[in-house]
């Protein structure tokens, strides 16, 4: 994937990341960036849109850098986003009845790990008594 | 002559295999020695037909073969010698003969050196026979190398420039020692259950040492390769190529403490069984997520659907046939050790069931969309936020826990001492939080974590260290490889957190700032290149008044296969990477030029380095034990060695 995505970065000419298109308020560079980060290059599909250089990258980064400058929320840009081009752009997968077992299933695993070294300890020390 | 010749030797390799699986087994019989015998030669004669096989094709590349099909398609005159070589295994085909090749080498060494009781070498033997032979079968009919073109093109197609790179020439074979390496511990864990013998763990250790230091250097060389040709500043990305190694090496991770408790203490026998069973399983997986292109992938070279339903079947096959083995055998074995709540054990359990965790977490988030899309056909990412959400806190929580295991006892521990004992290294996590808090700002609770528990875990293997002054050298080993963590984390920590960076484009004689750096550019010359053209850009990196140091990135194109690519240039100072890539022409001299600083970037895969020391040691420990052992061992040696 690694390799892919920078084969697809050097086909297109431009450079990531936008050079001209920055704000001069810090605050909303770095909502800017921050979003660009939570959102995925459709096109490259492993890198973010904050480096991915497709043109669709720049697309996006655009339209996240023009609804900020309307004033609206992060929310508001992502569910945008989302119902545009579905949840497969959002890195963070959404909480959901189809996601919740991603979610939880590490912890599962965790939880049942941990109650059976715990049945395990009680067994193996009630065998030193 | 040569592709008919290396043709011969994979048949004759599958030929052997067979046999070698068949007299294994049936050398697990008490007093078939006749069958052990003619195990551990066809071992040995398996090794050498698929390194004459392996040989072939090398050289079929080396002198540019284009009648072979494989040659053809990944090779180029121009190309300079060590890619020609490393395109052997650059290609799907050659890298599965790679593949059954470092299977080779592991079943000859099972045969050259196995101990711990014939019967259980033999079965060893026979279950790396069966596995050599379904590889085997897949190379043969589904992905051959040696299969000729008529008639042959002048010249080749060449190899992805990305490559062509030392560090990812050395990478796949790094990485295929240490997935096929947990094939061993997988046959003779299967042995085990075959023969009902319990010492396994014990003959199977420096397999899984091996394969646990090639593993963690395959990592660590994939990521360093990742940070220095992608050109983007990142070490780790979370892609499915990577999580496929990392999960192995979670598992052979968690194997090699589990292993050790059932050696010392007899503790978790069947536990470590089915981790053997599941490391094995991990590196299958991970064969199938990156050969079978099921992840669209420059990994997958291949993206014919016979090869991955070739090798989900097999998968199936092997894991299935191994849990069968297990629900049907394991019972029998279970011996039940006996230790307090407050001893090594309990903390090698735990260990486990947080690096179990941590690999359903990588497990899932790699998988979960696949599944997904084939059940409902929807789309997800899952990206870097899931991981920094479940797999951190997990690997976190072990991190926590990591000191305090080398400082219980076997069988009966006093936490309350061991607590006492570690108070120097309380004491170096506080320094080193207090430093960062004092000298970094913006102040930020996760470096402040991190660094905590880096000193933490530092400070407790400095301690272990002198408490074992004086003792053999792999004493020190766990020490090491824990310290090794340590330095891992803060070289991750580092850069994650503090990274500056700056995308400028820039004129001859113009000068930009980044992090505590001023870089001036001094325009770009073309240079040719053995089997690319590149545009070099000459950056000075000036310091009080002069130029400190010139970096030279470059943009390459590869006519051959008509491809661009970047090669960063790095100044490091071991502490801190400045990290420059050069953009697009922008014309009129000027040139994007992409900067990163990445304070403590080296550590990352220094950290790594220190763990695979740690892993050597111990393995030199256990080879020198071996040698050091009474005569009872050399019958069997010398009788494996025919």
């Amino acid at each position: 994937m690694k390799a892919l995505i920078a084969l697809l970065l050097m086909m297109v000419p431009a450079l990531a990341a936008p050079v001209a298109d920055t704000f001069s308020n810090p605050a909303m560079e770095a909502r800017a960036r921050n979003l660009q980060r939570q959102l995925r290059c459709l096109v490259c599909q492993g890198e973010s849109i904050d480096e991915s250089g497709s043109p669709f990258a720049d697309d996006v980064r655009h339209l996240v850098r023009q609804q900020i400058a309307d004033g609206r929320s992060d929310q508001q840009i992502e569910d945008f986003l989302v119902a545009r081009y579905g949840d497969f752009i959002l890195m963070k997968p959404p909480l959901q009845s189809d996601t919740w077992l991603l979610w939880l299933a590490p912890f599962l695993v965790l939880a049942a790990g941990g109650t059976v070294a715990w049945i395990t300890v009680k067994k193996a020390s009630r065998r030193t008594a | 002559m040569t592709g008919e010749l290396g043709q011969l030797a994979l048949c004759f390799a599958l030929a052997l295999s067979l046999v070698m699986a068949v007299s294994g087994l049936m050398g697990t019989r008490a007093g078939d020695v006749a069958a052990r015998r003619i195990a551990s030669g066809s071992a040995m004669g398996l090794f050498v037909f698929v390194a004459l096989a392996f040989g072939t094709l090398t050289y079929a590349f080396v002198t540019s073969d284009f009648s072979i099909i494989d040659v053809a398609n990944n090779s180029h005159t121009t190309k300079p010698l060590i890619y020609k070589i490393s395109g052997v295994w650059g290609n799907h085909e050659g890298s599965m003969l790679l593949w059954v090749l470092v299977l080779s080498v592991y079943a000859a060494l099972v045969a050259s050196l196995g101990r711990g009781g014939e019967r259980l070498t033999s079965g060893a033997l026979g279950i790396q026979g069966l596995l050599a032979a379904a590889f085997l079968l897949f190379i043969i009919f589904t992905s051959n190398p040696f299969l000729r073109l008529d008639p042959a093109p002048f010249e080749g197609a060449g190899l992805n420039p990305l490559l062509q790179d030392p560090g990812l020439a050395m990478h796949p074979p790094m990485l295929y020692a240490g997935y096929v390496g947990l094939s061993a511990s997988f046959a003779y864990a299967a042995a085990a259950l075959l023969v009902g013998e319990g010492g396994w763990a014990r003959a199977a250790r420096p397999f899984m040492l091996i394969a646990w230091i090639a593993l963690t250097c395959g990592i660590a060389l994939g990521s360093w390769w990742a940070y220095y040709e992608l050109g983007w500043g990142g070490f780790w990305f979370w892609d499915p190529v990577e999580n496929a190694s990392l999960m192995p090496w979670l598992i052979a991770t968690a194997l090699l403490h589990s292993a050790l408790a059932t050696e010392k203490s007899g503790a978790f026998r069947t536990w470590t069984l089915l981790l053997a069973i599941a490391g094995f399983s991990m590196s299958l997986i991970g064969t199938f997520l990156v050969r079978s292109g099921v992840l669209s992938s420059v990994h997958a070279f291949a993206s014919d659907p016979t090869r991955g339903f070739f090798i989900m079947v097999l998968i199936a096959l092997a894991i299935g046939g191994a849990l069968a083995l297990f629900a049907w055998r394991a019972p029998s074995l279970q011996g039940g050790a006996a230790f307090e709540p407050q001893s090594r054990e309990t903390m090698l359990l735990l260990n486990n069931v947080f690096l179990v965790a941590a690999c359903a977490c990588v497990f899932v988030g790699t998988l979960y969309p696949l599944v997904l899309d084939a059940i409902n056909g929807t789309k997800i990412s899952v990206g870097p936020p899931y991981f920094a959400l479940t797999f951190a806190p997990i690997f976190f929580a072990l991190l926590l826990l990591v000191p305090l295991g080398p400082q219980l006892n076997w069988k009966r521990g006093d936490l309350k001492a061991a607590w006492r004992s570690l108070y120097p290294a309380l004491g170096l996590a506080g320094i080193a939080a207090m430093s960062v808090l004092a000298l970094v700002s913006p102040r930020s609770v996760a470096a402040i974590c991190a660094f905590a528990v880096a000193g933490w875990l530092i400070g407790a293997s400095i301690l272990d260290i002198r408490k074992r002054k004086g003792a053999r050298a792999s004493a020190f080993a766990a020490a090491l490889a824990h310290a090794g963590l340590g330095v891992t984390l803060m070289g991750v920590a580092g850069t994650t957190l503090w990274r500056s960076e700056a995308i400028t484009v820039l004129a001859p004689g113009q000068t930009m700032q980044v992090g505590p750096y001023t870089l001036r550019f001094d325009g770009v010359t073309r240079v040719r290149g053995p089997n690319y053209i590149a545009d070099r850009g000459h950056i000075a990196v000036m310091s009080g008044g002069g130029v400190g140091a010139m970096l030279l990135p470059e943009h390459r194109f590869y006519p051959a296969e008509g491809q661009d690519m970047n090669d960063t240039a790095i100044h490091t100072t071991g502490l801190r990477d400045l990290y420059l890539a050069l953009g697009d022409d922008r014309g009129q001299g000027r040139f994007a030029l992409r900067a990163y600083v990445s304070p403590l970037a080296p550590l990352i895969w220094l950290g790594g380095l220190v763990m695979a020391l740690g892993g050597m040691l111990s393995l030199w420990g256990r080879l020198r034990v071996r040698e050091a052992e009474p005569k009872p061992a050399a019958p069997a040696m010398a009788q494996a060695a025919e």
